[in-house]
């Protein structure tokens, strides 16, 4: 049996929109639980402490809920952190990793106990042995207790946005004056070439200025093998300015 | 179609930012309740940033962009496009009707969590008659491997409560325990149901063995009299474990069905869930009443008694189940 394990999973909406989420691997996945395992870890060593402090006072019941506490730590942290933060524990936000609906839908609390008392069985026979084997095999990396409960893991998108001021100059563009040239180069122009040049703009400061001229020179060189314009919109533009003023224009939108 | 990027972003923003702003703000506190307007606002951010993604779709210069689009527009599309909710969880309604009525719609699958049950009862039964050697094994327990007549003798005779001072430790181990069992055994039900079976042929195994040992030595009123006030009720929640993991194995093979396998185990979740939930309260009840009562023999208490206790506890788990929560 061969399944291709995708890197990303996509949602098509009733509205007609489409996005994706990058899945976790396994060993991110494996770290949030280490972080969490840590973490249970903690809480149940202070538990013990205030269990043993209590003892001497009601031994029998002290005992009762230290091994009551342990029972419902151990189980019951997934399932409070995952129902509390919509799909995260700690580990998993220090891995910025999210557990959520298979359908983008919200996640009930019934997905959330059922994927945690999976683990009964994706832990065994140790270090979750068989929920990665399920992973590896599943097409959307899901564990057993992803499976049956309808969700998976995936990694969190970045939430802020630097808004790029580097690329337009504002100034007059001499490249305007030809609209049906740009229009043949924005038809012509591969969108990775346009790519690298919008990257190259933005990145320029981070540049040697030999690597700078080097780069932009090449750059210019291939809008100028793809199309060519007349002497008097390039005249007097060293490279970068001439591929600045291309990618302005290429990259403005058309108005009606 | 190219876009002017940085004039679209710049005009766009204020929009997602929004967007962004109300998304943090629901995920920061979850039990927040959004008013209609607030709502009808949301629903046009997300909109209108779905159609800035549909947009910018194509442009491939700016990854991180189309990916920040994205992310909102995905976070935006969960808030608004909630799973189907039940009303707020009651635990009595779910006593009351929704663990009974679980129970009765995936009665097949109970009934053969019993028929295993039964069988390996009997082998084990079988097992220990042909050659009683076979005990170490199947009863792996210091506490079983005594003689029931050394057992009895010492329950019966004992001067001082052994119990005193730890009916609550043994109580919550018990629980604890058992309700692990529980769910290694429902989740077992993931191996195509192979590892639910093994648990309760495991667990039925011994329990015939156990009640053959007692039986043949003569002290059935013995062992009705510690087994059956807590065993009436462990022993169906073991079941209801074993019922929930074939749940989840039938939808996980889907015999004769040709839903895929997501939508079958999304269709059997809630009983899963159900069923996980009575059979720990069960396991609850049946950890009070084993550290409280059972361990109590005559004089103490009379075998009588605690048979009757058993037999009540029975006929009234059997109501239950079978009559609770009926239209």
């Amino acid at each position: 049996m061969t399944v291709e394990r995708q890197a990303r999973v996509t949602i098509e909406t009733p509205e007609g929109i489409s996005f994706s989420y990058p899945l976790a691997g396994p060993v991110t996945r494996f770290a949030a639980w280490a972080i969490d395992a840590l973490v249970i870890f903690t809480v149940l060593s202070a538990l013990s402490k205030a269990v043993s402090i209590v003892a001497p006072l009601t031994p029998g019941v002290a005992t009762a809920f230290g091994i009551i506490g342990y029972f419902v730590v151990s189980i019951g942290y997934g399932m409070f952190l995952e129902w509390r933060w919509r799909g995260q524990t700690i580990g998993k936000r220090l891995m910025q990793v999210r557990v959520m609906d298979a359908e983008a839908l919200r996640l009930t609390f019934q997905q959330i106990a059922i994927r945690n008392l999976l683990r009964a069985v994706d832990s065994l026979p140790a270090l979750y042995t068989v929920g990665g084997v399920a992973m590896v095999l599943s097409k959307h990396a899901q564990r057993l207790g992803d499976m049956a409960a309808g969700t998976i893991v995936v990694r969190q998108s970045r939430s802020g946005l630097e808004i790029p001021d580097t690329i337009r100059t504002g100034k007059y563009n001499s490249f305007a004056a030809s609209p049906h040239l740009v229009a043949r180069l924005r038809q012509k122009a591969p969108l990775d070439l346009l790519a690298i040049a919008v990257n190259a703009l933005e990145r320029r400061d981070q540049f040697e200025p030999d690597r700078r001229l080097e780069l932009f020179r090449d750059l210019a060189r291939k809008f100028r093998d793809i199309v060519t314009f007349p002497e008097e919109a390039s005249a007097f533009l060293t490279d970068e300015q001439y591929v600045r003023g291309l990618v302005d224009e290429m990259t403005r939108v058309r108005r009606r | 179609m190219i876009l002017d990027l940085a004039r679209f972003i710049e005009s766009e923003r204020v929009y997602w930012e929004e967007l962004r702003t109300t998304l943090d703000r629901l995920n920061e506190n979850p039990d927040t309740r959004l008013t209609l307007d607030q709502v009808t606002r949301f629903h046009y951010l997300y909109q209108r940033s779905g159609a800035d993604l549909a947009r910018i779709g194509s442009l491939s210069t700016r990854p991180e962009v189309f990916g920040y689009l994205e992310s909102l527009v995905a976070r935006a599309y969960t808030e608004l496009h909630d799973a189907p909710q039940h009303s707020r969880f009651s635990f009595w309604r779910f006593l009351s009707q929704g663990f009974p009525q679980a129970f009765r719609r995936n009665i097949r699958a109970f009934a053969l969590c019993l028929v295993i049950t039964i069988v390996s009862a009997g082998l084990g039964a079988g097992a220990l008659a042909l050659d009683y050697d076979t005990k170490s094994v199947m009863m792996p327990f210091s506490h079983l491997n005594r003689t029931p007549a050394q057992r009895v003798k010492e329950e019966e005779t004992a001067r001082q409560d052994r119990m005193a001072g730890r009916h609550s430790t043994f109580s919550a181990q018990l629980m604890t325990h058992n309700i692990q069992v529980g769910v290694l055994t429902l989740a077992l039900g993931m191996t195509w149901g192979l590892g639910t079976i093994v648990m309760l042929f495991y667990n039925g195994l011994t329990l015939g063995a156990v009640a053959f040992d007692y039986i043949h030595a003569g002290y059935t009123p013995f062992l009705l009299g510690w087994l059956l006030p807590h065993g009436v009720v462990e022993i169906p929640a073991i079941l209801v474990a074993g019922q929930a993991g074939f749940v989840l194995a039938h939808a996980l093979i889907g015999w004769g069905d040709d839903t895929p396998r997501a939508a079958r185990l999304t269709m059997v979740r809630g009983d899963v869930f159900t069923l996980a939930g009575g059979f720990a309260v069960m396991l609850v009840w049946a950890g009070i009443i084993e550290a409280f009562f059972s361990q109590y023999h005559e004089p103490v208490l009379p075998y009588p008694l605690k048979i009757a206790f058993g037999l009540a506890e029975l006929t009234l788990l059997t109501l239950y189940l079978s009559r609770a929560g009926r239209k």
